[in-house]
C-alpha cells in the first residue's frame, strides 16, 4: 500500500513539474504550444577549426552579403579570448578574429538566424562587372577550349543560352576527347567553376563564382556548393554548374562573390570549416527565444537551446526516443505483442525515419530474409557463436552493400540510406530469429518479427508526427509527463489485449460444463 | 467474436501475465535467489543436500576447450540427456535414447553424429540458449525411464509434470505430453498436450491442445479420463517442499516420474506461464486468495501438501471453508 502510495505520490509530483514547466513556457514566455508554419527560420552555424602553434593568429572569413531575399535575424561571433572585428570591404563582408599566441587545436563560431523574406522580385545582384583577364591556357588545352567554345556558341542565342550549353557539355554523360582534356571525374567542383570561369572570359564574357548553403533542416557537417555566375551584360545571372539551370534555386543562402578566399588563417595549419544547419518551423519561437535570451530567462539559459546547434540536432533525435519506448510499453503491456528484443523496434523506427516508411520495411525484411538464409548454411559450418555473430555482422554488411549499390545503379536513391539500420542490431536479430526457427520453428519467428516491425511502424508514426516533433524539441519537459505515464503504466496488472484471444476457451469449456 | 470479455475472465480468476509479473513473481521471489533455479546445477546440489531426488549427474563441460572430453565421456553411455545449465524454457535441451556406434539416435529417431552433439554443446557453451547469452555450463544427466502409467500417452520422451507453488502450497498441477505436431516439445505453444490435474487426487481433468479441449492423446488415441499420477501424494509434498530449499514465495516445479526412482525434481521455475490455467479449465486467483489469507505458513511440507489437498481438489465433497476467515484487504496483489 505505502508503496502505490509513493508511486503515486511522486507520479503526481512528475507529472505537475512537466506540465507547469510546459505552461509556464507557453503563457509566461509565450512559446506557442502549436507549430504554425508561417515562417521558416534556418539556423546557420559555421564552425571554424585550426591548430595553432603559439604564433599570432589571425583568422578572416568571408560572411554571407546581405542583399538577397533572406532577413538575417541575428548573427553571432563566438570565440573565446579572441579579438574580434566585423569589416565591410568592397568585396564583402568579412569577420576577422586574431589572437597574439594561441597553441593547440582552435575552434570559431559564427551563427546566423535567417528565414526567406516575402518574394517580392527576382533579387539579383547589382553591382557592376568587373574588367575581364584574358585567362592563359597552354596550345593543346585552348586548341580544346575553343572547339568546345565554338560547339556551344554555334548551339546558342545569347549570353545565358550560351553558358547553359556551355556547362551542359562540361556535364555530358558521354564526354568527348575535347571535355575529358579540360575536366574529368577527378576535378574538384571548384576546379570545374575556375574552368568555366576562364572559358566564359575566353569568350570575353565575366563570370565569377558564387558559393552558397543548400538550407535544408538537420544538417551537419555541410560544405558550400559552387554555382557561377555570368554578366549578360545588364545583370548577373546565377547558374548551377552541375546541371546548367538558370536561377536561385529555393532555400538557398549566398555566401560569398568572387574568387577570395572563403577563409583566411594567419599563424596556423589544418583549418577547416563546417556548416550545420538547423530548421525551425517557428519564427515567432524564435523571436520568444531571443527576447528572453537578453532578459536571461534563467529556463532558457539552461535549455537545450544554449547547446551549439551540432548538439541540438542531435537531441532532436535523442528527444524522440522516450516516446518510442512508450509505444514499446504500450505494445508490451497493454496489447501483449511480443517482439524481438524489448527495444530493437525502437532502434528500427529510428532508422525508418531517416529511409522513409516504405523503403525502409522493404529493406528491413530483404536484408534479415537474406540474413537468415545465409546464417542456415553457416550452421552447417560448426562455427563458436562469437565467430558466427561476427560472420553474420559481416553478412549482413555485404548485404547492405549490395542493395546500396544495385540500387544506385538502378536509379533508386532511397535505398541509399540502408546505411541507417544499427548493423549490430540487425545481425544479432538475425542470429536469434535463426535460433528462434530452429527450436520454435517458423511460425515463431513470423509471430515475434511481425511483433517487432509493427511496433516499430508504430512508434515510426508517432516519432514523425509532427506536432509530437514539435513538443518534444520546444518542450523537452513533456518528457517528464511521459515518464509520469510510463510509471503508471508499470503498476497496470489488468489482462492484456492478447490474453483476452489466449483465453477464449475457457469461455467455451465453462459454458459446455454447466449445460 | 474471438475475444472474451476482461469482466468474464475476472470472473473465472484468470491470471494474467501483468499480474503475475507484479502480484507474483515480483512480491514473492526476491531477485537474489533467482540464481538458484536459474541454474540448474545449483538447483541439482541445493535439492540432493535437502534429501530430493533428482536424475543423476553424468559429467559437466565448462570451458570450450572440454568440447574434446565429451567423446570420452559419453563412451560409457547409451543414453543421457544435455543440458544447457541456464537454459529457459526447455531450450537447448538434447535427449539421446539409442546409440549404434558413432551415432546418436533423439527419441523420435533422428540420428546425430558426435560432430553434431559438439557442435550443440559447444553452442551451449558460447551462451546460445542461456539468458542475456552469457557463457553457459554443460550438464550431462542420465536419461528418465518412463513410468508404465504414461507409456499409453507418451508420444516422444517423459512426460513431466508442472506444479504451482505459492508459500510451499501446491496450487495447480497440470501434466504435458509431447505428441507428434508438437515435434516431440512439452511446450504448449508448439501443440503439445496440457491435461489439468486435480491436486485432489491425481486424476487427470481436463486436457487441451491448442487452447482446445481434447478428449484422448492425438497420437495415441488413449482418453484422457482413465489418466491416474502414481505416487501423488509423495510427489506433492516434493513440490511443497521447493518452498524451503530455495525460498521462492511463487515457484513452477517440474517433475517427472522415472520407473525405477519415482518422483525427481527436474527444474525450477520463478517464472512460471499460465497456459496451466488453460488445462485446468480454472483460474488460479481464488486459489491464491485462500494462500494469502492464511494467517501463518505451515512449517511442514507434508501439512501443506494435505492442506492443498483438502481444498484444491476438484470434488467439492471434500472441500469446506478453511478455518481463517477470507478478508478481501489481505489480498491486495491480486486487486
Amino acid at each position: 500500500m505505502q508503496a502505490t502510495f509513493r508511486l503515486y505520490t511522486l507520479v503526481l509530483l512528475i507529472m505537475s513539474a512537466g506540465i507547469g514547466l510546459t505552461l509556464y513556457k507557453h503563457l509566461a514566455l509565450g512559446f506557442p504550444l502549436l507549430p504554425d508554419e508561417k515562417k521558416l527560420v534556418w539556423i546557420v552555424e559555421a564552425k571554424i577549426d585550426f591548430i595553432a602553434h603559439g604564433n599570432p593568429i589571425n583568422v578572416s572569413f568571408t560572411l554571407p552579403p546581405k542583399n538577397q531575399d533572406m532577413v538575417f535575424l541575428n548573427e553571432d561571433f563566438a570565440s573565446p579570448d579572441y579579438g574580434f572585428s566585423k569589416l565591410e570591404l568592397k568585396t564583402g563582408r568579412r569577420a576577422q578574429w586574431s589572437k597574439r599566441i594561441a597553441d593547440g587545436p582552435q575552434t570559431a563560431f559564427y551563427r546566423l538566424s535567417i528565414y526567406k523574406s516575402d518574394p517580392i522580385a527576382a533579387a539579383h545582384a547589382t553591382d557592376v562587372q568587373h574588367k575581364l583577364v584574358k585567362p592563359e591556357f597552354d596550345e593543346v588545352l585552348k586548341t580544346a577550349a575553343t572547339a568546345l567554345l565554338d560547339q556551344a556558341r554555334d548551339k546558342s542565342a545569347d549570353t545565358e543560352t550560351f553558358t547553359r550549353e556551355l556547362i551542359k557539355s562540361l556535364n555530358s554523360e558521354s564526354p568527348t576527347q575535347n571535355q575529358s582534356l579540360l575536366i574529368n571525374n577527378q576535378s574538384s567542383a571548384d576546379d570545374k567553376t575556375n574552368l568555366l570561369v576562364s572559358l566564359l572570359a575566353m569568350e570575353s564574357i565575366s563570370a565569377r563564382i558564387v558559393r552558397g548553403l543548400y538550407l535544408e533542416g538537420g544538417r551537419r557537417r555541410q560544405s558550400l556548393a559552387n554555382f557561377i555566375e555570368v554578366h549578360d551584360g545588364t545583370q548577373w545571372l546565377l547558374f548551377n554548374q552541375d546541371t546548367g539551370n538558370s536561377g536561385l534555386p529555393d532555400n538557398f543562402l549566398i555566401w560569398q562573390r568572387g574568387g577570395q578566399s572563403l577563409l583566411d588563417v594567419v599563424g596556423g595549419t589544418n583549418s577547416r570549416v563546417s556548416f550545420s544547419i538547423i530548421e525551425n518551423v517557428q519564427s515567432s519561437r524564435d523571436l520568444v527565444l531571443s527576447d528572453s535570451q537578453d532578459e536571461q530567462a534563467a529556463i532558457i539559459d539552461f535549455s537545450i537551446y544554449s547547446l551549439p546547434i551540432e548538439q541540438q540536432n542531435a537531441f532532436k533525435m535523442i528527444l524522440l526516443l522516450p516516446i518510442g519506448a512508450l509505444v514499446v510499453v504500450v505494445m508490451r503491456l497493454l496489447i501483449g505483442i511480443r517482439t524481438s528484443g524489448t527495444f530493437m523496434p525502437v532502434l528500427i523506427s529510428l532508422a525508418l525515419i531517416e529511409t522513409t516508411l516504405v523503403a525502409g520495411i522493404l529493406m528491413f525484411l530483404i536484408v534479415v530474409s537474406a540474413g537468415l538464409l545465409i546464417r542456415s548454411y553457416l550452421s552447417h559450418l560448426n562455427l563458436l557463436l562469437v565467430a558466427r555473430i561476427s560472420a553474420v555482422i559481416i553478412v549482413v554488411i555485404t548485404i547492405m552493400a549490395s542493395i546500396s549499390i544495385i540500387s544506385h545503379k538502378l536509379g533508386l536513391s532511397q535505398a541509399l540510406t540502408v546505411t541507417f539500420f544499427p548493423l549490430i542490431i540487425l545481425a544479432w536479430t538475425i542470429e536469434r530469429m535463426s535460433v528462434l526457427w530452429e527450436e520454435d520453428g517458423p511460425k515463431e519467428v513470423f509471430i515475434q518479427g511481425a511483433g517487432s516491425l509493427i511496433t516499430a511502424i508504430v512508434a515510426y508514426l508517432f516519432m514523425t508526427n509532427h506536432i509530437i516533433e514539435y513538443l518534444s524539441f520546444n518542450f523537452p519537459e513533456l518528457m517528464l509527463v511521459n515518464l509520469a505515464f510510463i510509471l503508471i503504466l508499470g503498476q497496470y496488472t489488468g489482462y492484456r489485449f492478447t490474453e483476452l484471444y489466449r483465453f477464449k476457451s475457457l469461455e467455451q469449456q465453462n459454458v459446455s460444463d454447466k449445460s | 467474436m474471438f475475444l472474451i470479455s476482461p469482466k468474464k475472465l475476472r470472473k473465472f480468476g484468470i491470471i494474467g501475465m501483468n499480474q503475475r509479473n507484479f502480484g507474483l513473481v515480483a512480491r514473492y521471489n526476491p531477485r537474489r535467489l533467482y540464481p538458484l533455479v536459474d541454474d540448474k546445477l545449483k538447483t541439482k546440489l541445493l535439492a540432493q543436500k535437502a534429501g530430493i531426488t533428482v536424475p543423476k549427474l553424468l559429467g559437466t563441460l565448462l570451458y570450450q576447450h572440454d568440447v574434446r572430453k565429451l567423446e570420452k565421456l559419453l563412451t560409457a553411455y547409451d543414453e543421457f540427456v544435455i543440458k544447457p545449465v541456464k537454459g529457459s524454457g526447455g531450450k537447448g535441451i538434447l535427449v539421446i535414447s539409442r546409440r549404434e556406434h558413432n551415432l546418436y539416435f533423439k527419441p523420435g529417431g533422428d540420428m546425430l553424429s558426435l560432430m553434431e552433439i559438439k557442435r550443440h554443446v559447444s553452442d551451449i557453451i558460447s551462451g546460445l540458449h542461456s539468458l542475456g547469452g552469457k557463457p553457459d555450463t554443460v550438464m550431462i544427466e542420465s536419461l528418465i525411464k518412463i513410468d508404465p502409467a504414461f507409456s499409453d500417452y507418451s508420444y516422444e520422451g517423459v512426460p513431466d509434470l508442472r506444479v504451482i507453488v505459492l508459500q510451499g502450497y501446491p496450487l495447480m498441477a497440470m501434466l504435458r505430453l509431447a505428441t507428434h505436431a508438437s515435434d516431440g516439445k512439452a511446450n504448449l505453444h508448439q501443440g503439445a498436450v496440457g491435461v489439468g490435474i486435480d491436486i485432489g487426487t491425481g486424476n487427470a481433468l481436463h486436457a487441451v491442445q491448442f487452447g482446445k479441449p481434447v478428449q484422448h492423446h492425438p497420437d495415441t488415441r488413449k482418453t484422457f479420463s482413465e489418466l491416474a499420477i502414481p505416487h501423488w501424494d509423495k510427489l506433492l509434498s516434493l513440490a511443497a517442499a521447493c518452498y524451503e530449499m530455495t525460498g521462492l514465495g511463487y515457484l513452477g516445479v517440474d517433475i517427472v516420474l522415472d520407473r525405477d526412482q519415482g518422483p525427481m525434481i527436474i527444474e525450477l521455475n520463478a517464472r512460471p506461464g499460465l497456459s496451466i490455467q488453460i488445462a485446468n479449465n480454472a483460474g488460479l486467483i481464488p486459489r491464491v486468495n485462500m494462500i494469502e489469507s492464511l494467517k501463518h505458513i505451515d512449517p511442514d511440507p507434508e501439512s501443506r501438501a494435505t492442506f492443498s489437498k483438502q481444498y484444491f481438489s476438484a470434488n467439492p465433497s471434500l472441500q469446506s471453508a478453511p478455518h481463517t476467515k477470507h478478508t478481501g484487504s489481505n489480498s491486495l496483489a491480486l486487486q
